[in-house]
């Protein structure tokens, strides 16, 4: 079992297609959207994470990537400027995953790269502005 | 009462700390040390407890004197870095508050707003030593014909820059639930549905009102620990109630005492003055403040070696009660309850979510314990108490 969470960037002409159906029907692959979303000048963005055996996997990205659609590796891509980050824990009230939590008893707050989603609610609400966002590596082969 | 028996004075303390042999211990050791030896014991063999507290403090800013143009000015009004500064005072005179967004901030019009940048990021950014942009405005008089400045300034360049926040170090605080069935966003963070969390902010037993109770050591003139250089309490904070409900140790049981403090931004570090934008609520400032107290006999010793376990606040219903201006307590839960990773709340389990930094709390106590052990750091004698109660014994 192979599994990655992924951002999708879909072009205008695609935003309009069956794409993650495809992914399902043609490539044996299961899926969990954690946010997809219409921009105005109707690009579609997406964050899923997608799961299947790696060889279906790798065939579905290269499917994805022939329709022109950008796909980014982003579970290594939510990070924490720790200079920035005060340990208050406010963070811990919206992570979903437990990505962010609390090690007792010393109070620490600690961040689980492997547990981020990407859901991307820690960085609004952090006070320190301390968690970042950085699409800066395809991480894919 | 027991007979007088242990006492020491101020002056005493600080002969032994230019000594360099002051015993100085957190308040988070001082509480296993009362534990184990009881308050007496514990007097005789500790001189002084240092506490902590790091967290946002809305009722934060700074006073700044920008220094005379060529040909002069009195402001009218006042911009850094685009936040509006209150420029009713003298000529070159501003202050600047913490929660004051960008002029431009588009606030909670897109529900829940940002607010990215504010007075709170000013006050961090002169003390990072970075450069800010000046705007000033004026209507230009006979002897300050200039009508407008427009310059950018690092906090070398100001000739006076004080913090004072007219509240700071809140004696207790609430914990925070939401009873409504969507997410609010407030001064004590995100708070979930359905009592999704509680939120809570103060450092518990860390916390430097919360080991001066009746506020014996701490008042006007008090030197501290603030934004990692020395200051002062200035008297008591807005909002300062004495006369809230205590348990049985004194410890109030809701918000209570506050202090106003000041000190010089120009000694100060960065890392220990950090803007804070809340989302959906606005902008702020985290402050460090540390407060040394003075064992001064069994009963200081008592009151420092308060543990969580011993201090407790109120659930409140931000939701629906608190903006209603009915805040009422929906249950008592302390500090190691909400310390502890979840508490008990209408039959089911709530996760805490802290708002106020424990271990920054910690690193603070700890540096001000250096400073005390090392001689760097004198204790004072108030010039004024706070403003307390009758204790109830």
């Amino acid at each position: 079992m192979y599994s990655k969470m992924l951002s999708l960037r879909f072009p205008k002409k695609t935003a309009n297609k069956p794409v993650v159906y495809s992914l399902v029907k043609k490539f044996d692959l299961t899926f969990n959207i954690m946010k997809a979303t219409i921009y105005p000048r109707e690009e579609g963005f997406m964050v899923m994470e997608l799961s299947g055996h790696k060889t279906n996997f790798q065939r579905g990205i290269r499917y994805l990537k022939s329709l022109g659609i950008q796909v980014d590796s982003i579970g290594q891509d939510i990070r924490r400027d720790d200079r920035k980050c005060f340990q208050c824990g406010a963070c811990t009230a919206v992570c979903p995953t437990g990505a962010l939590y609390v090690k007792r008893p010393q109070m620490e707050v600690l961040f689980d790269r492997d547990k981020c989603s990407a859901c991307e609610l820690c960085v609004s609400a952090c006070p320190a502005k301390a968690m970042e966002i950085r699409f800066n590596k395809a991480l894919l082969s | 009462m027991p007979k007088a028996s242990f006492s020491r004075t101020i002056e005493e303390i600080n002969k032994k700390i230019r000594a360099g042999k002051a015993v100085v211990v957190t308040a988070e050791q001082m509480g296993e040390i009362v534990k184990k030896s009881g308050p007496e014991k514990a007097a005789k063999e500790v001189d002084v407890v240092t506490t902590g507290t790091f967290s946002p403090m809305c009722s934060s800013g700074a006073f700044i004197n920008f220094g005379h143009s060529k040909p002069t000015t009195k402001a009218s009004k006042v911009w850094l870095n685009g936040v509006p500064a209150y420029a009713g005072l003298a000529a070159v005179d501003i202050y600047i508050g913490a929660t004051e967004p960008t002029e431009d901030d588009p606030l909670n019009r897109v529900h829940p707003g940002q607010f990215k940048y504010g007075g709170g990021h000013v006050i961090q950014d002169l003390v990072a030593g970075k450069k800010v942009e000046l705007l000033a405005t004026a209507y230009g008089t006979d002897c300050y014909p200039n009508r407008e400045i427009k310059k950018k300034v690092t906090i070398s360049d100001l000739p006076y820059a004080m913090l004072f926040n007219p509240r700071n170090a809140y004696q207790n605080y609430n914990c925070a639930v939401n009873l409504t069935n969507k997410t609010i966003y407030t001064y004590m963070g995100v708070l979930k549905p359905h009592a999704g969390n509680a939120n809570f902010a103060t450092a518990g037993q860390l916390s430097p009102l919360l080991n001066d109770p009746y506020y014996r050591a701490i008042g006007l003139g008090t030197r501290i620990f603030i934004g990692g250089a020395k200051g002062h309490v200035v008297g008591p904070g807005t909002q300062h109630n004495p006369r809230a409900a205590r348990g049985p140790n004194g410890v109030p049981l809701s918000p209570a005492g506050t202090i106003m403090v000041m000190g010089d931004m120009k000694a100060m570090d960065p890392r220990w003055v950090a803007g804070v934008s809340m989302l959906g609520y606005g902008c702020s400032l985290a402050v460090g403040i540390g407060i040394p107290i003075p064992v001064l006999d069994a009963d200081m010793a008592r009151f420092t070696g308060v543990t969580d376990e011993e201090i407790f606040t109120q659930i409140i219903d931000y939701g629906g009660d608190y903006p209603k201006g009915q805040a009422h307590s929906l249950g008592k839960v302390s500090y190691a309850e909400l310390k502890s990773g979840s508490i008990r709340f209408n039959g089911s389990d709530v996760p805490t979510v802290p708002v106020s930094s424990y271990v920054r709390a910690l690193e603070i106590a700890n540096i001000l314990k250096g400073w005390i052990e090392r001689g760097e750091f004198l204790l004072t004698q108030p010039v004024e108490g706070l403003p307390s109660v009758e204790r109830a014994e």
